[in-house]
C-alpha cells in the first residue's frame, strides 16, 4: 500500500514537471471552489485541454468553512459549489450571478424534478445548477428485522429496543419525526415541533445512541439493527455488508442538493458557463459520479448506469421515494433558537 | 535585573493564551446579540435544563474523583514499597498511555464496551450474559476514571515518597502500630498530594464533554456538552461564554473553600 502511495506521488510529481515544460500557459483562468474529494481531478485537466481555460481549484471541508473563506475575500472565486441552505444564503445576499441554463448544450441532462427541488431555494432556476444530491433514510440489517422496512414508524413503535441509532443533529432528527407526524420539515410552528419533541423523548429509551459519522459503522458491525443515515453513507455500508438495505420511508424525508453558482465577482461569465455545461456532459458527469458515488441528477448518467446501481435506492431513489421529500430551507433565527432549546430538552431527559 | 528578560516569553504566553481569551469570553458573556449589557447569560446556569446538567456533571465528577482516590492511594503505597528500579519502571508504565492521544484511548473504550465489543465477547467465552454498558453513565465513568487516574496516582505518590522515613521510624519507636502510623503520619503528610490530585481530576471531569460524547452515545448531557452545543451548533457564543464563566466561578469558589484551610496550615500552594 505504502509503496503505491510513493509511486503515485512520484508519478504526480513527474506529470507536474513535464506539464510545466511542455504546455503553454492558459490565458484565461477560472477559480473554482468546491468541497474536498468532490470532483475527479482528471475532469479539471480535461477541461483545460479542451477549452484552453485554466482552473485554479480551491477546497473546503464544510459549507460553513466554505462560506467563511468566500466572504473573507482573500481569493476571488468565480464558481462555488455548496449545500442547498448555503446556496440559498448566498443567493439572498446577492452573491450569485444569473446564468442562462437554457442556452447550455448539456444542462438539459439534469432531470426536471431536480430543477423543481432547486426551486425551494432558487425559485426561478436562475442561479443554481444541481451537482449531486442525496436523501436521508434508514439503513438496516435485513437479518435483524421481521419484515422489510418502509416507514419511519419502526423507529417509534418500540419494537426495536436499544437497537436504533439516530442522527446526532437537530435538524435531521426532528425532520424524521415531523415527517412521521405528517408535518412539513420546514415548519416553524412551535406546537408541531413540541409534538415532535414529545415523540422523541418517548423514543429515547429505545435509542442506543445519537451518532453522526459512526452511525453506519454500528450497523455494519452488528451493534444495532438500524440507523438513520445519509444515502451516501448507506451506499458505502452496503459495500461492507451485503445484508444491509437502505430505504427512504414512504412518509418522505429530507433531500439535499449540492449546487453550483457563479459568483457576483466572476468577470468571465462565458468561461464559467462553459465549465458548468462541461460538468453536465454525460462522460464528465459519469466520471464524477464514479469518483464520488452520491446520487447524480444527470439523467444521461442514470440511463447508462449499471443495473445494480440504478436499482439501489441509496444511489438512485425512485420518483416514488422522492415524492414526499422536501429540501430544507428553514433559516429563520427564532426557529433556530427554538430548535436549540428543544434539542437540549431532549438530551436532558 | 537582567534576568527579567527571561520571563518575557511567559508574559506573552500568559497574556495571549490566558488573559486575552478570558477577557474575550467575559466580553461575550456579559453582552447579548445586540451587544447590550446583560446578566442573563451568567444566570442561565440556573435554568432547569442547565441546572440539571450541572448537577449531573457534579455527581459524575465527584464519583470519578472518589473512585480515583480509592484506586490511586493503595497504588501509591505499593509503589512506595518498590525498589528504585522497579519503581521507575512502574511509573513509566503508568505514564505510558498518556503518550497517546486521549481521544483515541476513549475510542478504544467505545470498542471494548460496545454491544458486540471485546468485553462482551470475553464474558461470552466464560458463559456470562453480555452487559449493556455502552452509552450509559457507567461507561462514561469508566472512561473518565481510566483517563484521569494517572493524575491522581502521581501527586499522591510524590507526596508519599517525600515523607521522611525517620518520621515513620520515630512513630514506631514511640509505640505506634502500623494503623496509627498510617493515620497519624502517612495520611496527613500525603494530603497536599491528594489535594492536588483532586484538583487535577475533579476540574477536568467537571468540565469535559468529549468523553460523554463518545462513551455516552449522545444521550448524556454534561454541562460541558451544553456549552459545546452553544458554541459549535447553536452559534450562541454569548450564552456559551456566560455558562463557561458561571462554571469557572463555581469551580474556583468551590475549590477555594475546600482547599483554603489546608493550604494555610501547610503553606503549600496547589494551583
Amino acid at each position: 500500500m505504502k509503496k503505491n502511495v510513493y509511486a503515485a506521488g512520484l508519478l504526480l510529481a513527474g506529470i507536474f514537471l513535464l506539464g510545466g515544460c511542455g504546455k503553454k500557459e492558459p490565458e484565461e483562468y477560472l477559480t473554482v471552489f468546491n468541497y474536498g474529494e468532490y470532483m475527479d481531478p482528471e475532469v479539471l485537466e480535461q477541461f483545460t485541454e479542451e477549452t484552453g481555460i485554466g482552473i485554479k481549484y480551491e477546497e473546503a471541508l464544510t459549507p460553513e468553512e466554505l462560506y467563511a473563506k468566500y466572504s473573507s475575500g482573500a481569493i476571488s472565486y468565480d464558481l462555488v459549489c455548496s449545500a442547498d441552505y448555503m446556496i440559498q444564503r448566498m443567493i439572498q445576499e446577492g452573491e450569485a450571478q444569473k446564468v442562462d441554463f437554457s442556452s447550455m448544450e448539456y444542462a438539459g441532462n439534469i432531470g426536471d424534478r431536480f430543477w423543481e427541488f432547486s426551486q425551494a431555494f432558487d425559485p426561478q432556476n436562475e442561479y443554481a445548477l444541481p451537482y449531486f444530491y442525496g436523501t436521508i433514510g434508514i439503513l438496516y440489517d435485513t437479518t435483524k428485522v421481521d419484515a422489510p422496512i418502509d416507514s419511519w414508524g419502526v423507529l417509534f413503535n418500540g419494537s426495536y429496543k436499544n437497537d436504533i441509532i439516530m442522527q446526532n443533529s437537530q435538524r435531521d432528527t426532528f425532520m424524521i419525526t415531523l415527517k412521521y407526524l405528517g408535518y412539513s420539515l420546514n415548519t416553524s410552528d412551535e406546537g408541531e415541533l413540541r409534538e415532535a419533541l414529545d415523540l422523541l423523548i418517548r423514543q429515547k429509551p429505545d435509542v442506543q445512541a445519537y451518532l453522526v459519522d459512526e452511525a453506519r459503522d454500528e450497523v455494519v458491525a452488528g451493534n444495532a439493527a438500524m440507523a438513520v443515515v445519509y444515502s451516501g453513507e448507506a451506499y458505502l455500508g452496503h459495500e461492507y455488508n451485503e445484508n444491509l438495505a437502505y430505504v427512504v420511508p414512504k412518509e418522505g424525508s429530507n433531500v439535499w442538493i449540492d449546487s453550483w453558482i457563479v459568483t457576483r465577482k466572476c468577470e468571465n461569465l462565458e468561461a464559467a458557463s462553459k465549465f458548468l455545461d462541461f460538468l453536465c456532459r454525460e462522460d464528465i458527469a459519469t466520471k464524477n459520479f464514479e469518483y464520488i458515488y452520491y446520487s447524480t441528477p444527470n439523467e444521461a448518467v442514470i440511463a447508462n448506469m449499471d443495473e445494480e446501481l440504478r436499482n439501489d435506492p441509496a444511489i438512485t431513489p425512485t420518483e416514488e421515494d422522492m415524492e414526499n421529500c422536501e429540501v430544507c430551507t428553514q433559516t429563520d433565527e427564532d426557529v433556530v433558537n427554538l430548535y436549540n432549546e428543544l434539542w437540549k430538552e431532549l438530551k436532558a431527559d | 535585573m537582567k534576568r527579567k528578560y527571561l520571563s518575557t516569553p511567559y508574559i506573552i504566553w500568559v497574556i495571549g493564551f490566558t488573559i486575552l481569551p478570558l477577557v474575550t469570553i467575559a466580553a461575550s458573556a456579559f453582552t447579548d446579540n445586540d451587544d447590550a449589557f446583560t446578566w442573563g447569560n451568567i444566570l442561565a446556569i440556573l435554568e432547569p435544563i442547565n441546572r440539571q446538567a450541572l448537577l449531573f456533571s457534579l455527581a459524575i465528577a465527584f464519583g470519578c474523583t472518589l473512585i480515583c482516590i480509592l484506586l490511586a492511594y493503595p497504588a501509591a503505597l505499593v509503589l512506595k514499597s518498590f525498589r528504585l528500579k522497579r519503581k521507575g519502571f512502574t511509573i513509566f508504565l503508568l505514564v505510558l498511555p498518556m503518550w497517546m492521544n486521549f481521544i483515541l484511548r476513549i475510542l478504544a473504550w467505545q470498542m471494548i464496551l460496545s454491544k458486540n465489543g471485546i468485553l462482551n465477547f470475553l464474558l461470552g467465552k466464560v458463559g456470562i450474559a453480555p452487559l449493556a454498558l455502552s452509552n450509559t453513565w457507567i461507561a462514561l465513568m469508566i472512561g473518565m476514571v481510566y483517563d484521569f487516574l494517572p493524575y491522581m496516582i502521581l501527586p499522591i505518590f510524590n507526596a508519599i515518597s517525600d515523607i521522611d522515613e525517620d518520621l515513620i521510624e520515630a512513630a514506631r519507636d514511640l509505640g505506634a502500630d502500623s494503623g496509627t502510623v498510617f493515620r497519624k503520619v502517612i495520611f496527613p503528610l500525603s494530603m497536599p498530594g491528594m489535594l492536588s490530585g483532586i484538583v487535577m481530576v475533579f476540574v477536568p471531569a467537571m468540565t469535559s464533554f468529549v468523553i460523554a460524547d463518545i462513551l455516552g452515545g449522545g444521550k448524556l448531557q454534561l454541562i460541558g456538552n451544553i456549552i459545546e452545543q452553544e458554541f459549535v451548533k447553536s452559534m450562541n457564543w454569548h450564552l456559551g461564554a456566560g455558562l463557561s464563566i458561571s462554571l469557572m466561578l463555581l469551580v474556583i469558589v468551590g475549590l477555594a473553600f475546600t482547599l483554603r484551610n489546608d493550604m494555610e496550615e501547610r503553606g503549600t500552594t496547589i494551583w
